[in-house]
């Protein structure tokens, strides 16, 4: 049944630190052609560090090994599909690998004279440029260094758009259904935050809207199509509702995948959004980041956002720090340099045309697990989905199975799990996103290790409860960690 | 197109088995005013050899083959080639946040070892996974000292790198927290003592420098420990050059370190990715923003790692997180991690002595502008910087960095960087244009 895996040898490696002998390298520096300096003459006596106790001394070997060894206890993208609801994990194209470290480009200092930075303005200029077609708004900021970052930037620039007018305001609405990056940014933007209920059908509910658009209300931060997967209808409306209050419309565009080519915010009335390249732009995760959060705005938040800001002065690219309305700078530098380039490699490598196809295939199969997998799991919002569908683990959990369960179990038959429990609107949430870079097959088996799953939930759930059995470390315990933490090695 | 998988065939069965004739049919819910009625106005797609292409006719309209003398924040290392090599694993390079510990022991494992590392580097008791960079640490390490002391104001040195404090006052401005700025004593280049002492008062939360400064001068972090400390406040170490580390006193009076990890193998890439780093003492841990790794065991009682104490953070706390941060920088944290393995103990001594000699025979050569210590960065005095920086790029090379643009009264100062990788002969060349 499960044909997609089966157990594989893995190495047992011990920590860096226990590996360690003294008086081994995987180094060898040049011969100084200087004179040697007397570190504590140079620096102070008091200044010079005793030797780094317990730091690593390995063999290049060793060291090749030991990261090899480590890498094989990872699942990843290049192993196979990766169902995160909301991640967007998808294909991360290797040539994006390749061009962000041609020297040209990865060896340009931040400080180099404009004009011998000009191939690096010109690449953050065409992102730039792209990235306003594909949202339909004016101006884009390439200087947030994740989705995180960008909220915040955006959120600060709402703030600057309204102190202007004389009233930063007070609070943020947000819907329960969001991420919890949204709150947690409002809060360090300094606003209180109301959690907005959404309506039976996971969407905006506009009537109860208007009531709580009050003249105290700075924005709403909505993630459109929502994190059920389900296009907000009303957005218009809602977008109406807010301006008419001198309120603004913030989209958290973690699910722009789903719209690329066939829908832009800045038609819908959205006022500032963030994107995530790590996500829609394929850029990839690396274990947890680093991620790029661009910022797209209206033309009249423009002249708020980060300094500095890219400028043609002539036939040449120049930085432009004197804006006096901005916000100030979100970080140093101008971005995530490294990551926007892979970004724009992949926008170049798709085309309009194949950003658009994307779409279609990523709602495509989303609503192809929907419908393969709806006769065996509960689907509490049966509105259209787009490109991810959440279930929940209701009939599961008859049988004392729940959502984490499955997940874990899912593991045994190839798969990374898919989002657990959250949106947090659905109790035991299983949400599922394939992206478009996953084929028939793979969906097929997902489909039929979801479905094996459910069975096995019918015939011995205390089975599904303890998976996974095929990994090298089974189910780990999360309780003991985080009550007696150890955060690093001690001899 | 080469990144979609389907063929037309699978497509036309799985739309078959979800009633639907075309994939727009999927759309059909869209409310027609949203939907966008025209092509995206972008080029055709292009093939692998054209994007190659592209990027490479970018990459020849910046600097090549110049030698440079930048510092200030972003340092030119040598790069060992199994950095590239480790994180070009498709297991590493392609996995997601290692929130399913069963299936991501390789990333846990990895982020262990670099937080074991950062402890032992800075002198500090716990270290997080990374975040976004070193300027971004250092208003989350304020925010932190701020929810500790349950004070606001933030006292932060001149000699703080000037984009960190730009950085840091964006963010302080909406959070309750004034930050005022202390100077530098003329002569020095330090931090000027009884300025941080006249504006110490006891609403202050944090003191905030930099060593090596912005001047790459190893600044007093004793001395501005013990003022901060008198009046109840945490100190906040910053550092932008983490090889200094391998031969400076680590910063152990500090109660948060807030760093920046480019110098560990990290290209330079035109400002970023980087990697921050933020390390603090221990009983200051469950303020700490950002993704922690401990150590715990599986069902067998076999030693495993996880992500652990999250209800610090967004998504389980969500507007009482103690940060916003999601993502992190956990590839590039991986970069250092093997960097600092690949030098190791010897190694980065090793290193860290080469960065000293270089810079200390380039500015033999040269004016220091201050008469305090400094690691491979100085400031030294010229004339017309701007002039000497153009007749410099004439012989490929970049000079220093004019500081009239942070430092009004320092017009007639550059401050040169020289590492591992700078070359006697250009060292040369710099002094001769500046004589």
């Amino acid at each position: 049944m499960i044909d997609k895996v089966r157990p594989h040898l893995s190495q047992n490696e011990a920590l860096l630190f226990e590996r360690s002998s003294p008086g081994k390298r995987a180094y060898q520096l040049p011969a100084l052609d200087v004179p040697p300096v007397d570190a504590a003459e140079a620096l102070g006596a008091d200044n010079v560090r005793a030797e780094i106790e317990g730091f690593p001394e390995v063999s290049e070997v060793e060291a090749i090994r030991h990261f090899t060894r480590l890498s094989t206890w990872n699942y990843a993208i290049d192993h196979g599909m990766y169902p995160l609801g909301s991640c967007t994990m998808k294909y991360n194209p290797r040539i994006n690998e390749l061009v962000a470290r041609i020297d040209g480009l990865a060896w340009a200092h931040p400080y180099q004279p404009e004009v011998l930075a000009q191939g690096s303005m010109e690449v953050m200029a065409r992102l730039e440029a792209a990235l306003a077609e594909i949202t339909g708004m004016d101006a884009v900021t390439l200087q947030p260094a994740a989705g995180a970052h960008g909220e915040l930037t955006g959120i600060l620039l709402i703030r600057a758009l309204l102190e202007k007018r004389g009233d930063p305001r007070r609070k943020i609405l947000i819907p329960d259904s969001a991420h919890g990056t949204n709150p947690a940014t409002a809060a360090i933007a300094g606003y209180a935050v109301e959690n907005v209920k959404s309506s039976e059908t996971g969407v905006l509910d506009v009537s109860a809207l208007e009531q709580i658009v009050t003249g105290d209300v700075a924005a709403l931060m909505v993630t459109n199509p929502n994190t059920l997967g389900v296009f907000e209808e009303n957005i218009i409306r809602a977008a109406e509702i807010l301006h008419a209050k001198g309120a603004m419309l913030y989209m958290d565009g973690a699910n722009m995948n789903a719209l690329v080519g066939v829908a832009r915010p800045g038609d819908f009335g959205v006022d500032v959004l963030h994107l995530n390249l790590h996500k829609t732009f394929s850029t990839p995760h690396g274990g947890g980041g680093p991620g790029a959060g661009p910022v797209a705005v209206k033309k009249d938040i423009e002249p708020f956002l980060p300094a500095p800001r890219l400028k043609r002065s002539g036939k040449k690219w120049a930085w432009d720090y004197k804006r006096k309305h901005s916000i100030g700078r979100v970080r140093a530098f101008y971005g995530n340099f490294g990551v926007l380039v892979r970004a724009l490699a992949y926008i170049l490598a798709h085309g309009g045309a194949g950003l658009r196809n994307a779409t279609l295939d990523a709602v495509l199969n989303a609503v192809y697990i929907r419908k393969q997998l709806e006769p065996y799991f509960e689907l509490p919002y049966p509105s259209p989905n787009m490109h991810e569908v959440v279930f929940s683990d209701e009939r599961q959990a008859k049988a004392g199975v729940h959502t984490g369960d499955i997940a874990k179990r899912l593991i045994d038959y190839g798969f990374h799990p898919y989002t657990v429990s959250f949106p947090l609107i659905v109790h035991g949430a299983l949400m599922i996103e394939p992206t478009e870079t996953e084929g028939k097959r793979e969906l097929d088996q997902f489909i039929a290790a979801m479905i094996s799953i459910a069975k096995e939930v019918e015939t011995d759930p205390q089975m599904v409860k303890n998976a996974p059995y095929g990994t090298r470390t089974s189910r780990v315990d999360e309780v003991s960690a985080a009550r007696k933490p150890v955060l690093r090695w001690k001899p | 197109m080469r990144y979609l998988p389907k063929s037309d065939s699978e497509r036309r069965q799985m739309l078959a088995a979800c009633g639907a004739e075309s994939a727009e049919e999927l759309f059909a819910h869209l409310p027609e005013a949203v939907r966008l009625k025209r092509p995206l106005d972008l080029p055709a797609g292009i093939s692998e050899y054209e994007i190659v292409d592209y990027f490479r006719a970018r990459a020849a309209e910046n600097a090549n083959g110049y030698a440079s003398f930048l510092g200030a924040g972003v340092y030119r290392h040598y790069r060992p080639v199994l950095v590239d090599t480790v994180v070009s694993r498709g297991e590493f390079l392609t996995s997601y946040t290692p929130y399913q510990a069963e299936i991501s022991q390789g990333t846990l494992t990895a982020i262990f070892e670099f937080q074991t590392m950062m402890c032992q580097l800075t002198g500090m008791d716990v270290a997080n996974a990374s975040m976004y960079d070193g300027s971004t640490a250092v208003p989350e390490a304020a925010m932190m000292a701020a929810r500790a002391t349950g004070k606001g104001r933030i006292l932060v040195a001149g000699t703080v790198h000037p984009e960190y404090r730009q950085v840091l006052r964006t963010y302080a401005k909406n959070q309750g927290m004034p930050v005022e700025e202390f100077g530098y004593v003329p002569e020095a280049g330090t931090i000027d003592l009884e300025d941080l002492d006249r504006k110490m008062d006891d609403l202050t939360a944090a003191v905030i420098v930099q060593s090596p400064n912005f001047f790459g001068i190893v600044d007093q972090v004793k001395a501005a420990a013990e003022i901060a400390h008198r009046r109840g406040a945490l100190l906040i170490v910053v550092f932008t050059e983490a090889v200094s580390l391998g031969i400076l006193e680590p910063p152990a009076e500090a109660d948060i370190v807030a760093g920046e990890l480019q110098s560990f193998a990290i290209s330079p890439s035109y400002g970023g990715p980087y990697a921050g780093i933020l390390a603090a003492r221990e009983k200051l841990v469950r303020q700490m923003p950002g993704r922690l790794v401990g150590q715990t065991v599986d069902t067998h009682g076999e030693r495993a790692f996880c992500l652990t104490l999250a209800t610090r953070e967004q998504h389980i706390r969500r507007e009482k997180a103690t940060s916003n941060i999601c993502t992190n920088q956990a590839l590039i944290a991986l970069m250092a991690t093997v960097f600092m393995t690949v030098y190791g103990k010897q190694g980065l001594r090793e290193l860290a002595g080469q960065n000293l000699a270089k810079a200390h025979y380039l500015a033999g050569k040269l004016k220091p502008r201050f008469c305090g210590r400094f690691f491979n960065e100085f400031v030294a005095r010229v004339e017309n910087p701007e002039a000497v920086n153009k007749a410099l790029l004439k012989k490929k090379i970049i000079g220093g960095l004019p500081l009239g643009r942070f430092y009004p009264e320092l017009g007639d100062a550059m401050l040169f960087c020289a590492t591992e990788m700078s070359g006697k002969a250009e060292m040369d060349a710099v002094a001769e244009a500046l004589a």
